[in-house]
């Protein structure tokens, strides 16, 4: 018996796979926000010249850059409840493994980007007159902001597809909605073939969307 | 005559280095100083610890009545100090991600509260004084070396200094833009502003200098009015510095 792909079967599957497609971005961008804002706060931790302030964020950043985000997401799905004594929606786990694993890559993202600027940048700002604080934030953090644009970038589109590991906790995302159909039709090729073309739809577009927002940006600073 | 700077027995430290030794200094209002002496001398530390951008060990430093403590001094006296003394770098440090325009007027705004209007206004009048009114709206990577460190002198006047710093300002510039950004210092001079110096331009230094300190190892081995020092040096190590760097 010779395999045939059934284009029809993969077209078919369509419909219901972008059904999955709200949690998948829902995940992944609720997450990353949140893990901007841990990034921002952990990497500027980081940069601190106080070695009590800098060891929270290097805890951090090797615990969740040193495991992995399925056990992760396992951990905080199945593990918590019997902490807290009550159940955490999927949803919400899934977002918080993302929010949590790319915190920790982006802490990382923030710290190098601020020591690429160079030295006399400060020194510029606070010859000035500004306060450290001022440099920081009117100086320093444009510049280097400019420059993180392409490792978040990178990290977003690595977090959209550590969305399709949550489809073991029961998330309705792509991957899931293709499993589920996947079990109805038993036409396991064709669908996924359709939800790794989704997968790059999304990423793409996000690639398209950076490299526009990187050259509207001054080039080289 | 006021002191604007008053350096009494500093010395400073990198480990176990010995940077900057005994140095008593003082810089009246007014008065043009030159710095020289060969690289590693100390000479650019000097200047640097005026604004607090290095700190010191021992001894005592005073800014237009500020004193600055040993060890990095604290926020206040920084703060105090920092306002009234402008400083020019040997690399520009131009801010890259602002237009000229708003790379003079960020500290005015941000320190003194001025008005973005009243900035801007300064700031306008500022690159008319140094040359270079039409680019306002440029970017520094769009300028030559010599425009953008006019910028960086119009940026540091623009929060009206009592004194200057320049530290090498024309060491990174190719030879035909080292005469531009000089003229706009001999011109500052001519004014009054209080400048301190740190220079290889020989010329220049015999020119302007009010007055010219050798450094070596540290040590302010010489000093005096540039036609005594350049002309009749009393100390073997100016005698052969001077030498060297007159020779050619």
């Amino acid at each position: 018996m010779e395999f045939q792909f059934d284009w029809q079967a993969a077209i078919n599957s369509i419909p219901y796979l972008i059904k999955g497609i709200p949690y998948t971005l829902l995940i992944s961008f609720g997450g990353l926000a949140i893990g901007f804002v841990l990034g921002i706060l952990f990497g500027l931790l980081s940069l601190n010249k106080s070695r009590l302030m800098r060891w929270p964020a290097t805890a951090y950043i090797e615990i969740f850059r040193g495991t992995p985000i399925l056990v992760q997401v396992l951990f905080i799905f199945y593990g918590l409840p019997d902490i807290i004594g009550a159940p955490i929606n999927p949803l919400v786990a899934g977002i918080a493994a993302i929010a949590l694993n790319s915190g920790a890559y982006i802490s990382e993202v923030v710290r190098g980007g601020v020591q690429s600027i160079d030295r006399g940048q400060t020194e510029a700002g606070l010859s000035l007159g500004l306060s450290r604080t001022q440099t920081f934030w009117s100086i320093i953090w444009p510049q280097a902001f400019r420059r993180m644009i392409p490792p978040l970038g990178n990290q977003a589109i690595v977090s959209i597809k550590d969305t399709s590991l949550f489809s073991v906790i029961g998330v309705g995302e792509l991957v899931r909605q293709g499993q589920v159909y996947i079990a109805n039709t038993f036409t396991a090729f064709e669908v996924y073939f359709a939800v790794a073309v989704l997968y790059l739809i999304i990423t793409l577009s996000l690639s398209l969307a950076l490299r526009f927002f990187e050259r509207r940006g001054l080039g080289s600073v | 005559m006021t002191q604007i700077v008053q350096m009494k027995d500093m010395n400073k430290y990198y480990g176990t280095h010995h940077v900057l030794k005994n140095i008593d200094l003082s810089v009246d209002s007014g008065e043009v100083v030159v710095i020289i002496g060969a690289s590693g001398s100390g000479k650019s530390t000097l200047i640097r610890c005026v604004n607090g951008l290095e700190e010191y060990e021992s001894g005592q430093l005073i800014v237009d009545g500020h004193p600055l403590s040993p060890k990095g001094g604290n926020q206040t006296e920084l703060s105090a100090i920092r306002k009234e003394v402008g400083m020019v770098f040997q690399q520009f440090n131009l801010f890259p991600h602002l237009t000229v325009k708003r790379n003079i007027m960020l500290a005015p705004m941000k320190v003194k509260q001025t008005s973005e209007a009243d900035a801007e206004a300064t700031a306008l009048r500022l690159l008319e004084r140094v040359g270079i009114a039409n680019q306002a709206e440029k970017y520094p990577s769009q300028l030559s070396g010599g425009q953008q460190q006019r910028v960086a002198i119009a940026r540091a006047l623009a929060m009206e200094p009592r004194l200057m710093l320049f530290d090498e300002p024309t060491s990174a510039l190719d030879p035909e833009m080292i005469g531009e950004v000089l003229d706009v210092m001999r011109e500052l001079a001519r004014e009054g502003m209080t400048m301190m110096v740190v220079t290889h331009e020989m010329g220049f230094a015999r020119e302007v200098a009010d007055r010219v300190i050798y450094i070596h190892e540290g040590q302010i081995v010489e000093q005096g009015k540039p036609e005594a020092v350049f002309d009749a040096p009393q100390n073997e190590r100016t005698q052969a510095f001077l030498s060297r760097v007159l020779a050619h």
